[in-house]
């Protein structure tokens, strides 16, 4: 540094000031667009809700967007797998940002229910679905379902050859023949009920037969598609991803089918997309309006009958997408979505497993 | 500028290699913390064994193949009459500007049969042997022929001459774009996901989102971070100990331009193929889908202009803000780094920051997510905290894009400044910005690409209801939705191609694929 005088100091001030007051273009537009990005982020708080979504992205900007025409409330999506979401507002402890957290499977927002992080849902949101798919406690309401079943290829395995139940999948027999996506969140809740109907231990076994068995891939997307190009012969998906598929590409090239397994067998588990309101959500009567608006007809109908969703309606009188097997021949196991677990154990058993 | 070096300066310039030390603490330390134990216990898991191999198999693969094609490209362009050569010198920087999952995105529309390790081995390979064509080009370029032709006078072949005089000179610049490819196919995870190929990158996040955390995360970590350090000793030994050095550049004269004969046909198919495969078809398929209807050909994800907009808007502002904030941090360093070259300190703390290189965008963004929830609660969440992680990816080119600008503008104006009355500060302001400020533009340029086509870290520290180009790609492509992705892979490689291209013309490509790749 220079040296100054100290009589010149008392200039230093006035030519600041000058400086500051006619400072460079580039200067001022740097800082205004600073100034810009961390302004939208705070802009308009009161009436916007935040929705920690563990949904699909496409179908939640569906809803959100109806949302918003509807009731000029402006929605903001943090969009996530399922159980990264609810990890992520266990770890933001009391000081989440979030109203609402919707997620794709019940054993994710159990875990939240649990360790008592949610608020009652309003009792004439609740009433709008059959009581036994939402929580116990009323904490969280089921908003849509989907079943687990097995996609395969006829050209590589014969009809009558198809597992009669999920257990069967991890015999020495069906090696290198099923692909699975043990990573997918939508994998979790198959583990959780094999621990529910046959005890952990079993369930550990069935897991390492499976690790034996069966092809890996990253998520269900990825099994459907190849067990629709041949590269293995069955898969185990939710329903969902195969009518998805199917649009995709055309019916006409649509190779891979659905079977189910035998009526009542685990691997028959319908799963509920589920939401709910945390305990210290700074925007309770706006989450309890949205709440509302995933169990009304509209929505409800927008989704059943758009080819962005294919899942089953939960409100009665809204029939499901044709595509996808008709609600009433589903034959699921008798386990109420709310006592399925937590994916703790379930987690626990896959890495054990090493298939995680 | 000579004399003392400025106190001030000399914090803020330690600014960024302070930032990198803390990251590499805070990644390291949580990856041991729990990792060790898990990497015990499990490390023979045939799990960590398929991704070892997984990992390793395509790093090597890819290595080997993108500076063969590198190299060759390079020796083509530049030393043999192929046609069109202007054409191609040109398309062999072009895929730089080609993100690589927007490539991944176009191979797996056009086929799912690209999925897996082929589809991940042609991505890598076409996306980034251009690290190491640049510079081999480049060394082909200020190779002195006579050496050449000392060889030849002596009795050897024309190929004999390649391999025994030209090669072993082209060793540095290969070995260094080489290092490069290996480094990014490692870190690499846009492009493997979407090819459904399992890495430690994917197999990282797919841990993540399975809500395991901690030991799993940790532990596979900890191997990659490995990886890449071997990555950089293998690197270090190979390059270490040989002199190219030549006495005397002897007389000007264009080298010898081989002609190709039967082989102009075949060189000339290779080159087609090339462009087509690493930009035709990304171009190719983005144009393709985009005119498709999002309902009829593929899971219907509603593209309304709205939202394109809204996305093109946030990218862009974290693309500006990004550039701004890395320019502004890396500023003082940059200066220290042009006017005081060679002291130890200013040497080291300009080393500093390229170690962040070496660790993968999604262990850096996950230790950031940690760190802030624990010990910085408000930054959590924060567009500043992805700012911050965007400012440590991406200071290097920053800082080798600006001392450059600052390097060209005389020191002697500078001299005639401070004589004139001016503080260091105004000579700064007066003299030294405003000389340099268009380099200082190119060097921002380069970090707004690089930001605008960023996917792992903008994912995971997203501040909320903050979508960007790159984040409507991912989650259009990983649900198959590809006419959905189309628009924002569109606007994504326009924008990376316009400011590449400011880049370039102010810098010159080889100075821009040094920033890119280094």
């Amino acid at each position: 540094m220079r040296y100054i005088p100290p009589f010149r100091l008392a200039v230093l001030p006035t030519r600041l000031l000058r400086r500051c007051t006619r400072p460079g273009l580039p200067a001022v537009v740097a800082l205004m667009l600073l100034a810009a990005l961390f302004w939208t982020a705070a802009a308009d708080a009161a009436s916007t809700l935040v929705l920690y979504n563990g949904q699909h992205p496409q179908s939640v900007r569906l809803i959100t967007r109806a949302f918003e025409k509807a009731t000029g409330i402006h929605v903001l999506v943090h969009s996530g797998e399922g159980p990264a979401i609810v990890q992520q507002i266990i770890r933001e402890r009391g000081d989440s940002p979030a109203d609402v957290v919707f997620v794709e499977n019940s054993t994710s927002i159990n875990l939240l229910n649990q360790k008592e992080l949610l608020s009652p849902v309003s009792a004439a949101t609740l009433s709008r679905v059959p009581r036994q798919y939402s929580a116990t406690n009323g904490r969280w309401v089921a908003v849509l379902a989907r079943q687990n079943v097995l996609t395969w290829n006829p050209a590589l395995v014969h009809s009558r050859n198809l597992p009669k139940s999920l257990a069967a999948l991890a015999r020495p027999s069906w090696k290198g023949k099923i692909a699975i996506a043990p990573g997918d969140s939508d994998f979790l809740p198959l583990v959780d009920a094999m621990i529910k109907v046959k005890g952990e231990k079993a369930a550990l076994e069935w897991l390492r037969g499976l690790k034996h068995n069966a092809k890996i891939y990253p998520d269900d997307e990825g099994v459907v598609a190849a067990v629709n190009r041949g590269e293995v012969a069955t898969g185990l998906i939710n329903n969902y991803y195969w009518a998805r598929l199917r649009t995709e590409v055309g019916p006409q090239r649509m190779h891979a089918e659905i079977a189910h397994f035998r009526r009542r067998d685990v691997g028959n588990l319908v799963n509920v997309s589920a939401a709910g309101i945390l305990a210290s959500a700074p925007h309770k009567l706006l989450a309890q309006q949205f709440l509302a608006f995933l169990v009304s007809r509209k929505t409800q109908e927008m989704l059943a009958r758009g080819d962005v969703d294919y899942e089953y309606p939960l409100v009665s009188g809204v029939k499901a997408s044709p595509v996808i097997t008709p609600w009433n021949k589903l034959y699921p196991p008798r386990i109420a979505p709310s006592r399925l677990g937590t994916d703790v154990t379930a987690l626990q058993l896959l890495e054990k497993s090493g298939l995680l | 500028m000579r004399g003392r070096l400025p106190p001030a300066l000399v914090f803020l310039a330690s600014m960024p290699a302070l930032l990198v030390a803390a990251l590499i603490v805070a990644t390291v330390g949580d990856a041991l913390g729990s990792g060790v134990t898990h990497l015990l216990t499990e490390f023979l898991g045939s799990a960590v064994i398929r991704l070892l191999f997984n990992t390793l198999g395509l790093m090597i693969a890819a290595t080997l193949l993108a500076t063969l094609i590198g190299t060759a490209t390079a020796f083509l362009v530049v030393r043999t009459d192929v046609p069109l050569r202007p054409l191609w010198q040109a398309l062999g920087a072009a895929p730089l500007a080609v993100p690589a999952f927007i490539a991944s995105y176009a191979w797996v529309s056009l086929s799912p049969h690209f999925e897996k390790f082929g589809g991940a081995l042609l991505v890598t390979t076409c996306a980034y042997f251009p690290l190491v064509y640049l510079p081999v080009a480049a060394s082909l370029k200020r190779l002195d022929p006579m050496q050449e032709d000392v060889a030849r006078v002596l009795g050897t072949s024309s190929f004999g001459a390649f391999v025994r005089v030209i090669l072993p000179q082209l060793r540095p610049a290969m070995l260094g774009g080489g290092a490069l490819v290996a480094l990014r196919a490692l870190t690499e995870f846009g492009a493997f996901a979407m090819m459904r190929f399992q890495t430690f990158t994917t197999q990282i996040y797919l841990v993540y989102t399975a809500g395991l955390t901690g030991s799993v995360a940790s532990a596979l970590a900890l191997v990659l971070l490995m990886l890449c350090l071997l990555v950089l000793v293998a690197y270090v030994l190979l390059e270490g100990g040989h002199s190219y050095a030549s006495v005397g550049r002897g007389a000007a004269r264009a080298a010898t331009v081989y002609r190709l004969g039967v082989w102009r046909l075949p060189a000339l198919a290779f080159l087609v193929l090339l462009a087509a495969a690493s930009v035709g078809v990304p171009l190719g398929m983005t144009v393709f889908w985009l005119t498709q209807h999002g309902a009829a050909a593929i899971t219907p994800a509603e593209v309304s202009p709205h939202a394109v907009f809204q996305a093109t808007w946030t990218s862009i502002k974290l693309g500006v803000g990004g550039a701004i904030f890395t320019s502004v941090l890396i500023l003082p360093l940059a200066l220290l780094a042009s006017r005081w070259p060679g002291r130890r300190m200013v040497t080291w703390l300009s080393q500093v920051p390229w170690l962040a290189q070496g660790l993968p965008g999604i262990v850096v963004a996950l230790s950031f997510i940690t760190v802030a929830i624990r010990i910085v609660p408000w930054l959590y969440q924060s567009t500043l905290l992805l700012l911050v992680v965007y400012a440590i990816l991406f200071m290097p080119f920053a800082l080798v894009g600006i001392r450059a600008a600052l390097v060209q503008s005389p020191p002697l104006l500078e001299e005639i400044g401070r004589g004139l009355g001016y503080g260091w500060f105004g000579v700064l302001r007066r003299i030294t910005l405003p000389l340099a400020m268009p380099g200082v533009g190119a060097a921002a340029a380069l970090v707004l690409t690089s930001i605008v086509s960023e996917l792992t870290a903008t994912l995971l520290l997203a501040p909320l209801g903050t979508e960007t180009l790159a984040m409507r790609v991912w989650e259009n492509t990983s649900t198959l939705a590809f006419a959905g992705a189309a628009p924002y892979a569109a606007i994504l490689i326009g924008i990376s191609m316009v400011t590449s291209w400011f880049t370039a013309s102010r810098f010159g490509v080889a100075a821009h694929a040094t920033a890119v790749g280094s």
